[in-house]
């Protein structure tokens, strides 16, 4: 390069000042070929591949946002009297913690602002999480080669949930007070080395001085490092493996179509997140969200009707309140039943999702790669669980905000207890067969629009008087898109004895698998989608068109 | 008018490769290639991609302007002017009007790049091959032979000494951290056992911080105490309280179903722990009439005038009663600590 | 003077000096003590109470008895006191249009002059709690914050933290507290309405009643703020996340869309 001469003859500086910069980087970090593979990198455009953005934004908003906070907020659990703006807690004894939370909300130009945003964007992280989860769920994005990056996803909404109960648990205010005792009763649940634990958690006995700060210290430093840590590592992934995409004309699972990242993706991804920040910020300029100071400070004594959880932790709150009170006491120990249940059936039903890639593979015996997404229609027994997976989820939401729904629709909270107790394990089924009916209904559908056409709502008077409507054919890359799928058949056992009359050993794994096989793709779980004869001799009958 | 027309609803499709043409032929269902690229108003027309233009440049002046309005509603809006707004109520007056233009400004941005890139932007998609993710057999046998070699030179699988020396050493070494995390908290001992009750302790009303005498307790009222002794300003003022704070009402003696819980009150006068013994919430949603307790965390619900047993929700045992009298002075005093430990139960609890 | 010192030994003195003496102590009663008033409050009472006994017969006889004794559907109103009359009735409680769980509010049909005719045939049916006069339950320059410790020690845990209302067992509910006027509020902590507990002055002060007021007042009342915008109820994370799912996700979404979408073509034809 520095023999070329026509570079030499230049005169100095004559490069623009960016390409020098650039230039500088290149020799020092590589930026080219970094550039060369992603610069023009296609991803898919559809509305559904925005939802994990949102969440990727609310968590960049929430970081920026927490570290403005914490340049005002004392994770200090000492008390000292309020002498703020705030004049119905002026004289009151409270935590610094809270104090200095009430501080921030009422002396800092914009610190109200900023604790909203803070709040707000955590609501929406956890809520677009959850969204695109299922979004990638109902289209089976999960499947190979994505499966490890769905566990990367569900971890980040683990610990996204978990990151955002002990912010709301820093202010010390009663409410968040009431969710950090409930943790103490969840962990004095556990057998044996519950007791342990609290003491080890609150540095003695509950509430002491530790937990707030001790909470702070998890909340704005391990968790989301671990979590920028999965989150790095989800992007890499998503760039490595190139986004899914939808089945169509000209899309097949060797290429994918789309807008090259530069500029496109640069302006419509980058423009993304300012519509996130700015839709947030204006949330948080028009609606109250945690009004610590109405709390009151927290006092062990003190409780508040309508003490929820934020909405992420809604369905486990639903899990607690359900839960008949079942206490053994045996040998002078006692089983907390009634706590414990809850404490492990809440992972177990978050974990059902984080495990499902691989359930899936190992029931189907799919181990090919996948990139086109799938119709949830074309996969109703996948639909039905996720559907009912939903349902379980929402009743559970529902349970946990009982006592508002018994006000608000004048109804009684212990019929309301009763009806989630009972719909916890009757809609999840219920659903799941609705789902998979629907989902066959669709593919009829699909099936006769492509058999006969698309229904054009114009109705023709034949000659002899009939009405008929006519149906226009479809053109080829409607009937493409409508026939690309495949329709695969369960897992055999094989026959018991072979060709040579040797009883073959079938395990009862085998048995199992074959028969959950079946039920995902056996009899009565898809309509045959239509052939190429059926079409043809329909054609040709009705050559009328 | 401008007519909304996504790919598959063209009415008359540009001609294929013949490659696909072909396939047509054979198989209606075979897939027809990618469809020409329909330019869009703004890449026809130079007016269309001016306005476009325009209505960007105002979404990113918009912005600006916000921007402006954001720093002068800081300086000028006092912190504690409070506006009406409708439907919002009364608001600050700052939070609104910072939140508002930064939500506008950040919010212009994002629609002026995306409107950008939307409409100026080329719009033409392009494909792109996927390659498998999984190396071909020949780099998968050149690394296993690499690592093959790297073991060999290692000699770990000859010399079991040094491999199974190591396996211990890394087994053991996490063990310190274990033994750093146990000064965390000291052990529980027998602390969830006690409260600050004991006998003689006389009944604080929490409202007056004086003493109560039984003549003030009416029958369907409500009271709550603390035991005599109990400071804000001890250290452990919060610890004390979770466990001792107490919950106070009178029910006709003829009305109390459990002979020991009318045995443990005084004359009608029943304190019961405060601390819902699910997970430990301060429950006191009394129901004078019903003499029924609901914990508004949980709805465990409990019935005061039958020893406080569980009638519904999750609390696993009765909410635990002090036993009470009256001291020589005429005031409420408990007879002892409770007899049962309060709160949440725990295994050790028996 | 010597005529009276000679006549101070008449037999007759005595009785003369009594009945000035007597005349003095009555003249010198009647001239300090609120008597002529009195006497006219006792007759505007009787008639009150004359007057309330109509009513009652009338509205409130079917339920509770024909002299306050109670029955079947309502409760005995002997010892009841006039505060809960007031309470129950000006609130439009009483007279109760169905058995239910909880009589719920509804609109006053009586006058506050008819309500305190009732109040006082049900006070002169035995003593009990009074209704208050207005220095005790005007929350001014009662200390607001001091209320709401005490608010939260004792109203909270089923009115909610601002007031709002919450739930009881077995479709029972605490109201709302919201547009309740002061001197309600007060009777409701000296009474105690149906499953409500009371708070009597000897277990709450007066002073203590008026600090819960003021609190009320500061975070509940007309026109008290909610600095970080709407409240939505202040009704805790339930109608938050509610609002964060239906608005703040559904307008991200909704940009979303619009993000992707494809931008309107060139016409074709």
């Amino acid at each position: 390069m520095s023999t070329n001469t026509s570079a030499s003859a230049k005169p100095r500086g004559k490069a623009p000042a960016g390409e020098r910069v650039a230039d500088w980087a290149d020799g020092r970090l590589g930026i080219y070929s970094l550039g060369k593979a992603n610069l023009r990198k296609i991803f898919p455009d559809h509305w559904s591949f925005m939802l994990g953005e949102i969440a990727l934004y609310s968590f960049i908003i929430i970081i920026l946002t927490g570290v403005y906070l914490t340049l005002f907020f004392h994770p200090a659990m000492n008390e000292v009297v309020y002498d703020g703006s705030y004049a119905p807690l002026q004289g009151i004894k409270m935590s610094e913690a809270y104090a200095s939370t009430l501080h921030i909300s009422f002396d800092v130009r914009g610190g109200l602002l900023v604790r909203q945003i803070h709040h707000w964007a955590a609501i929406v992280f956890v809520a677009a999480m959850l969204v695109h989860m299922m979004r990638v769920f109902f289209t089976g994005a999960f499947r190979k080669p994505r499966e490890i990056n769905w566990v990367f996803g569900f971890l980040l909404l683990f610990l996204g949930m978990f990151d955002g109960f002990m912010g709301y648990s820093l202010p010390d205010d009663l409410l968040s007070g009431t969710g950090i005792r409930f943790m103490e009763g969840a962990v004095l649940s556990v057998p044996i080395v519950g007791t342990y634990l609290s003491f080890f958690l609150f540095g003695g006995e509950f509430p002491g001085a530790e937990v707030v700060p001790r909470f702070f210290t998890i909340h704005v430093l391990l968790i989301p490092g671990i979590m920028a840590g999965l989150l790095v590592a989800h992007l890499i992934l998503i760039v490595y493996h190139k986004h899914t995409q939808w089945a169509g004309p000209g899309k097949s699972e060797k290429n994918v179509v789309g807008m090259p990242f530069f500029p496109v993706y640069t302006a419509k991804a980058g423009g993304f997140f300012f519509v996130v920040f700015g839709v947030i910020a204006a949330m948080s300029a028009l609606v109250s969200v945690n009004p610590v100071w109405a709390y009151g400070p927290y006092r062990p004594d003190q409780v508040s009707t309508d003490a929820q959880p934020d909405w992420y932790m809604g369905f486990s709150e639903g899990l607690i309140r359900i839960m008949p009170g079942w206490e053994i006491n045996f040998a002078g120990h006692t089983l907390v039943l009634g706590v414990f249940i809850p404490l492990v059936i809440f992972p177990l039903v978050l974990g059902f999702m984080g495990v499902y890639p691989f359930l899936e593979s190992w029931v189907t015996g799919d181990k090919r790669e996948h990139h086109l997404l799938d119709r949830p229609r074309n996969r109703p027994v996948r639909t039905g669980i996720g559907a009912a997976w939903i349902s379980l989820y929402l009743i559970l939401l529902v349970g946990g905000g009982n006592d508002l729904f018994a006000t608000r629709f004048h109804l009684s909270i212990n019929a309301i207890t009763w009806v989630v107790r009972i719909s916890f394990f009757v809609l999840p089924v219920l659903v799941f067969f609705i789902t998979k009916r629907i989902c066959l209904g669709l593919q009829r559908r699909d099936r006769d629009k492509v058999l006969h056409g698309r229904e054009t709502g114009i109705i023709k008077r034949l000659p002899h008087g009939e009405f008929i409507e006519i149906h226009e054919p479809l053109e080829q890359g409607a009937l493409f898109k409508l026939t690309q799928h495949e329709q695969p058949k369960p897992l055999e056992v094989g026959p018991e004895v072979d060709e040579n009359g040797v009883e073959k050993k079938v395990g009862p794994t085998a048995k199992l698998r074959a028969k959950l096989s079946r039920g995902y793709y056996g009899e009565g779980t898809q309509i045959d989608k239509p052939t190429v004869e059926e079409y043809e001799e329909i054609t040709s009958g009705h050559g009328h068109h | 008018m401008s007519q909304d027309m996504s790919e598959e609803n063209l009415p008359d499709r540009p001609a294929h490769e013949g490659g696909s043409q072909v396939a047509t032929a054979e198989n209606p269902f075979a897939d027809p290639g990618f469809p020409a690229h329909q330019p869009r108003r703004q890449d026809i027309d130079e007016k269309a991609a001016r306005s476009s233009e325009r209505t960007v440049a105002f979404l990113f002046t918009v912005s600006m302007l916000a921007t402006l309005g954001f720093i002068a509603s800081f300086v000028v809006i006092p912190i504690d002017k409070i506006v009406y707004i409708w439907p919002l109520g009364h608001i600050s007056a700052l939070n609104f009007a910072l939140g508002m233009t930064l939500g506008v400004s950040l919010f212009a941005i994002g629609a002026g790049a995306v409107h950008w890139a939307r409409t100026l932007m080329s719009d033409v998609e392009v494909a792109d091959d996927r390659h498998a993710i999984a190396a071909s057999p020949e780099v998968r046998a050149k690394v296993m032979a690499e690592f093959a070699t790297g073991t060999g030179e290692s000699q770990i699988g000859r010399r079991k000494l040094i491999r199974n020396t190591m396996l211990g050493a890394l087994t053991l070494v996490p063990l310190s951290g274990v033994f750093l995390l146990r000064d965390l908290g000291p052990l529980p001992e027998d602390k969830l056992r006690h409260t600050l009750w004991s006998k003689g302790r006389l009944l604080i009303n929490q409202n007056t911080n004086k003493p109560l005498r039984p003549e003030d307790v009416a029958v369907g009222s409500l009271t709550f105490a603390v035991p005599e002794g109990l400071e804000e300003e001890q250290h452990d003022y919060q610890e004390q309280l979770a466990k001792a704070a107490l919950m106070i009402v009178r029910i006709q003696p003829n009305d109390i179903k459990d002979k020991k819980s009318r045995d443990w009150a005084h004359q009608g006068i029943l304190a019961f722990s405060k601390i819902c013994t699910h997970v430990g919430c301060p429950i006191s949603l009394y129901e004078q009439q019903t003499h029924h307790v609901l914990c508004p965390c949980h709805q465990s619900t409990f019935d005061l005038s039958d020893g406080a047993r569980v009638i519904f929700g999750p609390a696993g045992h009765a909410l635990p009663q002090l036993h009470i009298s009256v001291n020589g002075e005429g005031y409420l005093e408990a007879l002892g600590d409770f007899e049962e430990p309060v709160g949440p139960a725990f295994w050790e609890r028996g | 003077m010597k005529k009276l010192s000679a006549r101070r030994r008449h037999p007759l003195a005595a009785l003369v000096v009594l009945l000035v003496a007597l005349t003095a102590i009555g003249g010198l009663y009647a001239a300090l003590a609120p008597a002529p008033k009195a006497q006219a409050d006792d007759s505007s009472q009787s008639l009150a109470i004359e007057e309330g006994k109509k009513l009652y017969t009338v509205g409130c006889s079917s339920c509770h008895g024909t002299s306050g004794q109670g029955g079947s559907d309502g409760p005995s109103l002997v010892g009841v006191g006039s505060a809960a009359v007031d309470f129950q009735v000006g609130t439009g409680r009483m007279p109760a249009q169905q058995p239910g769980a909880q009589v719920p509010r509804k609109k006053v049909i009586y006058t506050q002059k008819q309500i305190d005719q009732l109040a006082a045939y049900i006070a002169s049916l035995g003593p009990g709690p009074v209704t208050p006069t207005e220095e005790q339950y005007d929350p001014a320059g009662a200390n607001a914050a001091r209320g709401g410790e005490l608010f939260r020690t004792n109203c909270a845990q089923c009115h909610n933290y601002q007031g709002k209302g919450g739930a009881l067992t077995n479709g029972k509910y605490a109201p709302t507290l919201e547009g309740v006027s002061n001197k309600h509020l007060y009777e409701a902590m000296l009474t105690g309405p149906q499953n409500m507990p009371s708070f009597p002055d000897a277990t709450m002060p007066e002073e203590n009643k008026r600090e819960i007021i003021a609190y009320l007042d500061a975070v509940n009342g007309e026109g008290a703020p909610s600095p970080g915008g709407m409240s939505l109820g202040s009704l805790g994370p339930v109608t938050e996340g509610l609002f964060g799912w239906i608005f703040g996700l559904g307008a991200l979404i909704a940009c979303a869309i619009w993000l992707a979408a494809h931008t309107t073509k060139a016409k074709k034809s």
